[in-house]
């Protein structure tokens, strides 16, 4: 295997997906280095979520390539998808409202990956202390920061190389929002790679490394964050 | 005369999570007025609120001078209220003629007709407003097949079938071109005007909320923001704050919302 | 004092085999989505296997219990089977599909039991150490009633201990409320499915084997307990297991009670139960609202065009031929034809609930309603043939106004549950009340006035009635009425916020649908000159349906040929022994193959042909 390949973690060439009749997605491509925090920028309904679901195969894609780590990851269900060590953080949180912290931990939990320090209850409330003061709590009695911080938890516990977060600073608290960045650092220096979707720009230039624009269903621009061209931003993600 | 729509102290919260925290607004008729805010600040459910949907938790609704607290969808329509879906909501198996015809039936009170089929019933007029809609093209086909731009004229129909004095549009815009959403923003406004309808709408596209609304309100994280003219609200440091990122063409190239000292964590 | 403590007692052990079977139900319901309607069989297939297994094993209380352990683990396996080869490939098919898959296989194991086990009820074994009875103030209780007493309750603590203190639990719970999200996070849903059904076959098997030593087997068995278990998962609220627990008991307790009340019929008082229970609380007693709407079971998208020259000209060729007919054939056919045409009306008036979203599994109880009010007017009051054919409908539709009160607040897979609730309860008033309605005996020699008594003008007679009758509802369907029940199918939430009320345009249809129904079993009661309870039973129901899906849901001929290709299936397989195991072979077959039926299909080959 060439050496740059193993960089790759994340690689997208021509993704197409459909809704019914409605194609979503058109030629979409974008790759991830590891270790590297990238973002898809663009309006709702530009086609982000929709990209991410494909990748975790959550939709089925009707045609294009989808490699993690160098393999083929097309058409795999999300369960599998996930036990190769790619996390998921949906955009609506989607916690497990009537189970506990803890137990929500438990849906999450895969086995150790090798050269990564296990994620167990104690480190993640380490994390994120709010959460360890309510472990016992069902999911639904959390406040919106908590139930996002919960989502990230969850995935941790995966042991995930890299996730994919869609849309994670939508609705929270500056405060909170700070946080969350600061989650982002953290685990982007354990080594995590990262996909984001997100329109909140300065969000995305505080914790990302490249931006893809996605219009349309397409990508339309790609970049390193701190290059990105005003006027491809305006054009496309502006409000 | 009595504003339109009155809403007072609004709350709603969902487990944890507080969606709308003490919002208070009117609407007078022939207005249009934007609620915005970011994604996730509570505009879905301040308007499920005031559509029926949803019931408060606290806070009246006021529709023509009647409190519509608890009030059920179907209860607020017969009030006199048209509303469009921000997901396309339409009759799947019937034409779009046939989902016009639906609306003119309820509005007539004639959905439990057994006795003449429907037929040409109410057909001109349902025609004249898929015309005014600039679709009556389109009338014979099935609402399944139809493009996202047009399925949103039909939602328009259909809620200006009952001849509403109060229209209520949840992202009347959203998934079309740019130039389309403003031709449609621009049909609405004239209708809106001719008639004396007051509107209510939720609009991610500030371009369309700055060029066609006469008031704004802004909500973030479930509260009240601001509210003013346009011009006003586009004016607010508070709105600035709360939209920076996502397009200001100031908050490109910097880099604020975290100081550069709390990176390290 | 003593007899009513017993009477307690009877009432709480009875409770054990429901709860067992109800729970395992609202399990598979509440991570898989599906309602198994073989879960009834697999109760019954628990009874007869402890049966088998303890006649084969040596004597002695441990190989007794081993015995009732081993069927229901059996059993556990039977339904993996099931779900691995049947129900896994049609996950992603509508509701009704996996439904009616399901009583597929109800047929099947019908006949099944039948073979291997022989038809005559069987009296099941005592347990060892446990045939006596224990004296309470007087009155006698088995012994074995204290041990099923006891059996419950370890049950509902071990599930909750299973469901909330194991990784597996856990899985369970979070699939239940976001399967997705559940497989985002690397849970394996094939896997989980195919554990939990295991599970809850097992509890169906093991209910069945614990009332062994109390209730025997029968054949009945699987549908009898098939409705009680959804009236108690109704009553108790869906997916949840305690609420299963205390329904059970309130059941049992009627059962026990209502039996020194109202002797004729204890199923009555399920009803009431369940009445009351829906009217206060429409999500059952734990039961929490479901957010989801459930899609509905036909697919959108096709336009209902009134009939095009041709197919019209086409009607017209059919109508002459049905006119013309006795002059060519035997009586035989005649027999067949009238019958064919009753069945013709009645699909049609299930297809007219449909087309408001409304997939009713009870349509029997209107079809037997209409035949048994006709009889019963016959039988009691000598009244004539026309007053009683006229009286038949309007009797059925009072029937459907307070069955539908209650059906409507609930959708989808609920509300065509608590209609093959409502119409078991039927069944079993007419099946019990056996000095009214003749039992299972039946009534007899209900025959047509004098004038129309010769076959050939009973054909012109049913042909008028049906034809006009099935001519009148597709009338309807094209009505402001039809117009609005179609809308309320295509989308509950837009149809209420354009100011129409759902549910009372959903009453109103069942009402309709359940007066041309009755008519048809008014006017069948006389052709065939007399009824039984059978016509009522739930196996009746799902002919109704499945001539409506054979002639597939798109389109408006669909009901009228389905009856025609049924009825004349029926007749020809009927004459085999095991008929019951064909016909559940070719519902599993036709489901797996035509999701659209053979009307959906030819309208798919040859559709442009027949526009203009």
């Amino acid at each position: 295997m060439p050496a740059d390949s193993q960089d790759i973690m994340l690689k997208v060439e021509g993704l197409n997906t459909f809704y019914g009749k409605a194609q979503i997605l058109f030629d979409m491509v974008l790759e991830v280095k590891r270790g590297e925090v990238n973002v898809l920028l663009g309006r709702n309904g530009a086609g982000k979520t929709t990209t991410l679901k494909s990748i975790m195969g959550i939709v089925a894609p009707k045609s294009g390539t989808i490699t993690f780590k160098g393999k083929a990851i097309n058409g795999l269900p999300p369960f599998k998808t996930c036990a190769l060590g790619l996390g998921y953080v949906p955009e609506d949180r989607r916690i497990f409202s009537r189970l506990s912290i803890l137990e929500n931990f438990e849906v999450g939990k895969q086995t150790p990956r090798e050269g990564l320090e296990p994620w167990t209850p104690e480190r993640l409330f380490e994390l994120f202390p709010n959460l360890g003061e309510r472990r016992h709590h069902a999911g639904g009695t959390l406040s919106g920061g908590e139930q996002q911080m919960l989502t990230i938890a969850r995935t941790l516990m995966g042991n995930p190389e890299m996730i994919i977060l869609d849309e994670p600073s939508e609705g929270l608290a500056p405060v909170i929002v700070e946080q969350l960045a600061q989650t982002i650092q953290r685990l982007k220096s354990e080594g995590v790679s990262m996909l984001l979707a997100e329109q909140n720009l300065n969000f995305a230039r505080t914790v990302c490394d490249r931006a893809y624009i996605v219009y349309l269903g397409r990508t339309h621009h790609e970049s390193a964050i701190d290059n990105l061209s005003q006027q491809a931003y305006e054009k496309y993600c502006a409000l | 005369m009595a504003d339109i729509l009155e809403v007072h102290h609004l709350y709603k919260a969902f487990g944890g999570v507080k969606a709308v925290v003490d919002v208070s607004f009117n609407l007078k008729d022939g207005q249009l007025l934007a609620m915005i805010g970011p994604n996730g600040a509570g505009k879905s459910t301040c308007f499920n609120l005031i559509n029926g949907q949803l019931r408060p938790d606290h806070g009246d609704i006021f529709i023509m001078g009647k409190n519509v607290n608890g009030s059920k969808p179907r209860d607020v329509w017969n009030l006199g209220v048209g509303r469009t879906f921000q997901i396309t909501s339409t009759f799947a198996s019937m034409s779009v003629l046939e989902n016009v015809q639906m609306a003119q039936l309820s509005y007539y009170k004639r959905t439990k007709s057994l006795l003449q089929k429907v037929g040409r019933l109410y057909v001109d007029e349902s025609m004249a407003l898929l015309k005014l809609l600039g679709i009556e093209d389109q009338a014979e086909r099935a609402c399944g097949v139809l493009a996202y731009g047009d399925l949103k004229r039909v939602e328009l129909a259909v809620a200006l079938a009952n001849k509403p004095k109060l229209l209520l549009m949840d992202e009347p815009t959203a998934g079309m071109g740019p130039s389309e959403a403003q031709n449609l923003m621009e049909l609405t406004k004239d209708i809106v005007h001719t008639q004396n309808i007051g509107v209510l709408f939720t609009e991610h596209d500030m371009a369309v909320v700055f060029n066609h609304a006469d008031r704004i309100i802004v909500l973030n994280r479930g509260e009240l923001a601001a509210e003013g003219t346009p011009d006003e609200v586009q004016a607010n440091e508070k709105v600035k704050e709360i939209y920076l990122g996502h397009g200001e063409p100031a908050g490109i190239g910097k880099k604020e919302l975290i100081p550069a000292d709390s990176k390290e964590a | 004092m003593g007899f009513y403590l017993v009477q307690f007692l009877t009432g709480l052990s009875d409770a054990s085999a429901l709860f067992l079977v109800a729970c395992g139900l609202s399990l598979i319901f509440g991570v898989l989505r599906i309602v198994n309607l073989a879960h009834g069989s697999f109760y019954m297939l628990g009874a007869y296997i402890a049966f088998s297994l303890i006649a084969y094993l040596p004597q002695g209380a441990f190989f007794f219990w081993t015995g009732i352990l081993l069927a229901a683990l059996i059993v556990g396996l039977v339904g993996v089977i099931l779900e691995v080869f049947l129900l896994r490939r049609l996950y992603s098919a509508p509701e009704l599909f996996i439904l009616f898959a399901t009583f597929g296989v109800v047929l099947m194991v019908q006949d099944l039991s039948r073979w291997l086990f022989g038809a005559e009820d069987i009296l099941g074994q005592m347990a060892p150490g446990l045939e006596g009875s224990i004296d309470i103030m007087g009155t006698l209780l088995p012994q074995y009633d204290i041990a099923l007493i006891v059996i419950a309750p370890l049950i509902l603590v071990g599930l909750w201990l299973l469901l909330n203190r194991t990784r597996w639990g856990i899985l369970v719970r979070a699939a239940t409320e976001d399967r997705e999200m559940s497989s985002a996070l690397g849970v394996n849903q094939t896997w989980l499915f195919t554990t939990v059904f295991f599970l809850g076959s097992c509890l169906a098997g093991l209910g069945g084997a614990v009332q062994l030593p109390k209730g025997g087997a029968n054949l009945l068995m699987d549908l009898n307990m098939i409705a009680a278990a959804f009236v108690i998962v109704v009553v108790g609220g869906m997916g949840s297991i305690p609420g299963a627990y205390l329904a059970s008991v309130i059941i049992g307790q009627l059962n026990s009670f209502g039996v020194l009340i109202f002797p004729q019929s204890t199923l009555f008082l399920m009803f009431l139960a369940m009445a009351v229970v829906l009217t206060i609380r429409p999500h059952g007693l734990f039961g929490e609202i479901e957010a989801e709407e459930h899609a509905a079971a036909q697919t959108a998208g096709t336009v209902l065009k009134p009939a095009s020259k041709k197919v019209r000209l086409l009607g017209l060729i059919l109508l002459i031929l049905i006119f013309v007919l006795p002059v060519f054939v035997g009586q035989f056919t005649l027999v067949l034809m009238t019958e064919i045409a009753l069945f013709a009306l009645v699909s049609m008036s299930l297809y007219f609930l449909m087309t408001g979203g409304m997939v009713t599994f009870g349509h029997a109880a209107f079809f037997g309603g209409g035949a048994y009010s006709a009889a019963l007017l016959v039988h009691h009051l000598q009244t004539p043939m026309e007053l009683a054919i006229f009286f038949a409908p309007l009797a059925v539709g009072l029937l459907a106004l307070i069955i539908g009160w209650f059906c409507v607040r609930l959708s989808g897979v609920y509300f065509a549950i608590l209609t093959l609730a409502f119409a078991q309860i039927c069944w079993s008033v007419v099946f019990q009340w056996a000095e009214f309605t003749g039992g299972d005996d039946g009534l007899l020699t209900i025959w047509p006035s004098k004038w129309a008594s010769e076959k050939i003008v009973f054909y012109y007679l049913t042909m008028v009635l049906c034809i006009g009758g099935i001519l009148l509802l597709r009338f309807f369907i094209f009505t402001p009425f039809g117009y609005t029940m179609r809308a309320c199918r295509d989308s509950a939430l837009r149809v209420d916020s354009i100011g129409i009320n759902l549910r009372r345009h959903q009453w109103l249809a069942f009402a309709i649908a359940g007066v041309f129904a009755g008519l048809a079993g008014g006017v069948y009661v006389f052709s065939k000159g007399s009824v039984f309870p059978d016509e009522m039973a739930i196996p009746r129901s799902f002919d109704f349906l499945f001539m409506v899906l054979l002639g597939g849901v798109e389109t408006l001929f669909g009901p009228v040929a389905g009856s025609a290709a049924y009825t004349w299936l029926h007749d020809k397989i009927a004459r085999f022994d095991f008929w019951q195991l064909a016909i559940g072979c070719i519902f599993i077959f036709l489901v797996v193959a035509f999701p659209r039926g053979i009307a959906g299909s030819v309208h798919n080959r040859f559709g442009k042909f027949f526009e203009d």
